[in-house]
């Protein structure tokens, strides 16, 4: 090759890594400042917050130079809407939240938090958690150094997140952590390293989102030496594509290992259904099934009641199409190129393979697929030897899971 | 008796009477209700000729190893009504009764030819505080806020008091200050400093230690803590013994029985394990525990946890987000540098640092202690 050639083929890759990175992510909303009092009015009224109050955040900006906090039952926080009320932690010096809280019977609405140094809103054990139209941001766009979650509920109970949106967030953009019985509906997570990531949560509806130019759309996790496991998550009517945005997060955390080009990633969960979504151009793939021992995990890690193996996993009646064209990392292009040749694309669900070789219940599939191009079993347990194309394994139905019931009348 | 002569001798009776309030000042004032305004309205502490004085019955007290904030030195005292006393307890803080109230004074030693109100003060780490005598010099300190802790009949209630310019009075700051400093080594060399004065929610963060339950409870008041001696104005003792004697305790083993937390730095009555489980039980286990804040992360680092995952030996991180300071484990034995707990105690940005709140500068010495306890440690993560 001349050295002409050369220089040729790498300006396309370059450019071919341009278009891969995706679009270039614009900030929201431009609001004037407010009343500067305010800044400190708010502060107050968390302090003194009595069950039953309503603060209203008038439109304008209000910057923080350290978090906000509320531990008071039964108190709501509404701004004038999330593109006209702002609480700004553009130089924040103190705090690890833009709002941190600690209440049962909370709700956010209508207002916007941007540029948090931390997690944008954390709500720290809680139950009827309700956070609507709210917008979470970090400005500059995807960044290392942006804050890890945008909304951030965790030990909570009855949660319901709707209309909201997640920009930027340097781990999550909606995370529900160690939570039961939650719906995230009609949101919208983007920039994000993980979309909508629901962790070590049982009983979650997740649905009518859009998660795009993520790293990772929807994540449904489970991680080792948590305070429970999660399970029985529905992921349906979403529209999750082109999450094709480099993985920006910090190395050592769950999702650092999440390939760029991710749709839904389902990760040693048991009783997850996913179904009637649109899940499209994810580079790597549409949908990948896996267990915690493909991302690094060892069993000592783990407690000894931990099961790292998705079980009873149901994929079908989803509208897939493109993606696993250009997987990210070597280890799955090589796995492609193997698999499906230079040009091929990975099918539409990836599964490390692991396999429970005990399973609680005999003779339950791990994985139920219909409606995908095909699976790949990349054969993790053989050191990613022999994968396997072969469907035959997943042709099973499984019972369906009940809808998810906030039971708020 | 004339009507001049009555005058007189009433004039003299007034007088006599205010040079008995001057000699003898009103006593620790405990408020049931309300939040007042300025500090002096608790009585606790008292200004007079540049020493900041304890009132009657204010007993202070110092713990085996303390919490780091930011270099501040710590002047801790309790005071308790009349006929009421706490009740000891082995693990957790002590049961006080209803009346009782704590306070925690922070303040720098002042640098040579600095005012009291420069932003330039001492960063020394000594164990030993300005608090001689009954007093700390105002001329060598500088003030910076004083905490309370008050134990009412719905529980405790933390209030947070900022000392003036002049150190004269502290007023009740309930939305917290951030306080910039430059603080200043024994070499002359200069870090800056932001002091964060909390929010009256934030010290909920870390005296919520049960986040379900959301009461406020004392920290440092545990048996482990207090179990060590006090240079009290009258001598030496014990401080479970002090306290006994002055009625503020019931129930208390012998201090040899008692369980007692490590001194930090004592090297040659503590091994290195008892000294870094020591600091990280005070400033982290209040937190990391099974029913603190920081359950969510799976990583437990007070007293009573011996499981040596839960401890953080080879755990991976949980919503640590960029505090992994993209490292793989919480400790990895054997190497501090590949260890997160070492990163986020190493880090002053807020949003990798650990704790969360208090502190905006590394405790240098406290971060060497863990690292030096992580290198002893065998095996590794695989």
């Amino acid at each position: 090759m001349s050295r002409l050639t050369l220089v040729f083929a790498i300006a396309i890759v370059l450019s071919a890594c341009g278009r891969d990175a995706g679009p270039a992510h614009v900030p929201s909303a431009q609001v004037a400042a407010g009343d500067p009092a305010y800044a400190e009015t708010l502060r107050t009224r968390l302090l003194d917050a009595k069950p039953g109050d309503v603060i209203e955040v008038p439109a304008g900006r209000y910057s923080f130079d350290r978090s906000l906090s509320l531990r008071v039952d039964g108190v709501t926080i509404r701004g004038a809407g999330p593109d006209k009320s702002v609480l700004s932690f553009k130089g924040q010096k103190a705090g690890a939240e833009g709002l941190l809280v600690n209440a049962s019977n909370f709700t956010l609405e209508n207002i916007a938090i941007e540029d948090s140094k931390g997690d944008g809103l954390k709500v720290n054990e809680g139950e009827h958690i309700t956070i609507r139209n709210v917008r979470v941001e970090w400005t500059g766009g995807p960044s290392t150094k942006n804050g890890a979650y945008g909304l951030y509920p965790v030990k909570t109970r009855n949660v319901l997140i709707e209309n909201s949106v997640a920009i930027g967030a340097s781990d999550a953009g909606i995370y529900v952590g160690q939570s039961r019985d939650v719906i995230v509906r009609n949101s919208r997570a983007e920039f994000n390293v993980a979309g909508i990531e629901i962790e070590n949560t049982v009983n979650a509806d997740v649905y009518d989102n859009v998660a795009t130019n993520n790293t990772g759309g929807i994540l449904v996790f489970n991680m080792p030496a948590l305070s429970q496991q999660g399970g029985a998550i529905r992921v349906f009517k979403n529209k999750v594509f082109k999450n094709n945005t480099a993985n920006f997060g910090a190395k050592g955390t769950p999702v650092a290992s999440v390939p760029a080009g991710s749709g839904v990633v389902v990760n040693s969960n048991d009783d997850v259904e996913i179904f009637d979504n649109d899940i499209s151009d994810n580079a790597t793939t549409n949908i990948i099934i896996s267990s915690v021992y493909s991302t690094g995990y060892k069993d000592e890690q783990a407690n000894k009641d931990f099961d790292p193996y998705p079980e009873r996993i149901s994929v079908y009646g989803n509208r897939l199409s493109g993606g696993g064209d250009a997987p990210d990392g070597l280890d799955l292009k090589a796995l492609k190129v193997a698999s499906y040749g230079l040009t091929g694309s990975l099918p539409d669900v990836l599964w490390d393979g692991y396999r429970n070789p005990k399973p609680a219940k005999p003779g339950d599939p791990n994985l139920c697929l219909r409606d995908v191009s095909g699976v790949l079993n990349a054969d993790g347990p053989g050191g990613y030897k022999n994968p396997s194309k072969d469907m035959a394994a997943y042709n099973c139905t499984l019972p369906k899971l009940p809808a998810i019931d906030l039971k708020r009348g | 008796m004339t009507g001049s002569r009555l005058r007189i001798c009433l004039g003299l009776l007034l007088l006599s009477a205010l040079a008995a309030c001057d000699r003898a000042p009103a006593p620790v004032r405990f408020h049931a209700q309300g939040q007042p305004e300025l500090l002096s309205d608790w009585g606790v502490l008292r200004v007079a000729d540049h020493r900041l004085r304890l009132n009657d019955g204010v007993v202070p007290y110092e713990l085996n190893t303390p919490l780091f904030t930011d270099y501040a030195h710590k002047l801790r005292t309790v005071w308790m009504p009349r006929g009421v006393s706490a009740r000891y307890t082995a693990d957790g803080a002590f049961e006080f009764p209803v009346g009782t109230v704590v306070s925690k004074t922070f303040y720098y030693p002042r640098v040579a030819g600095e005012a009291a109100d420069s932003e330039v003060v001492a960063r020394s780490d000594s164990a030993e505080g300005e608090f001689r005598d009954g007093a700390l010099d105002l001329d060598r300190v500088r003030l910076i806020e004083t905490r309370l802790l008050v134990r009412r009949q719905e529980g405790w209630i933390a209030l947070p008091y900022v000392w003036n310019a002049e150190q004269t009075e502290a007023k009740l700051m309930r939305g917290g200050e951030l306080v910039a400093l430059s603080l200043q080594d024994a070499d002359g060399k200069r870090e800056s400093a932001t002091y964060q004065v909390p929010d009256q929610n934030q010290c909920g963060g870390c005296h919520g230690t049960d986040i379900k339950s959301k009461a406020l409870q004392p920290i440092g008041l545990k048996a482990r803590h207090l179990n060590r001696d006090f240079d009290y104005v009258g001598g030496r003792a014990h401080q479970f013994v002090h306290w006994q004697q002055l009625g503020y305790l019931q129930g208390a083993p012998t201090p040899a029985a008692a369980p007692r937390a490590a001194h930090w730095r004592d090297s040659a009555r503590a091994s290195l394990d008892e000294r870094a489980r020591a600091y990280l039980d005070i400033n982290c286990g209040h937190c990391h525990s099974p029913k603190g804040p920081g359950n969510t992360s799976g990583l437990w680092l007070d007293a009573a946890t011996v499981e040596p995952l839960r401890l953080g030996r080879c755990k991976l991180p949980i919503a640590a987000g960029k505090g992994t300071g993209d490292r793989r484990h919480d400790i990895v034995p054997g190497d501090p540098d590949a260890s997160i707990l070492v990163y986020r105690m190493d880090s002053d940005d807020p949003s990798a640092m650990m704790p969360e709140v208090g502190r905006s500068v590394v405790h240098r010495e406290g971060v060497a202690l863990i690292r030096d306890w992580i290198a002893a440690q065998q095996g590794d993560c695989g």
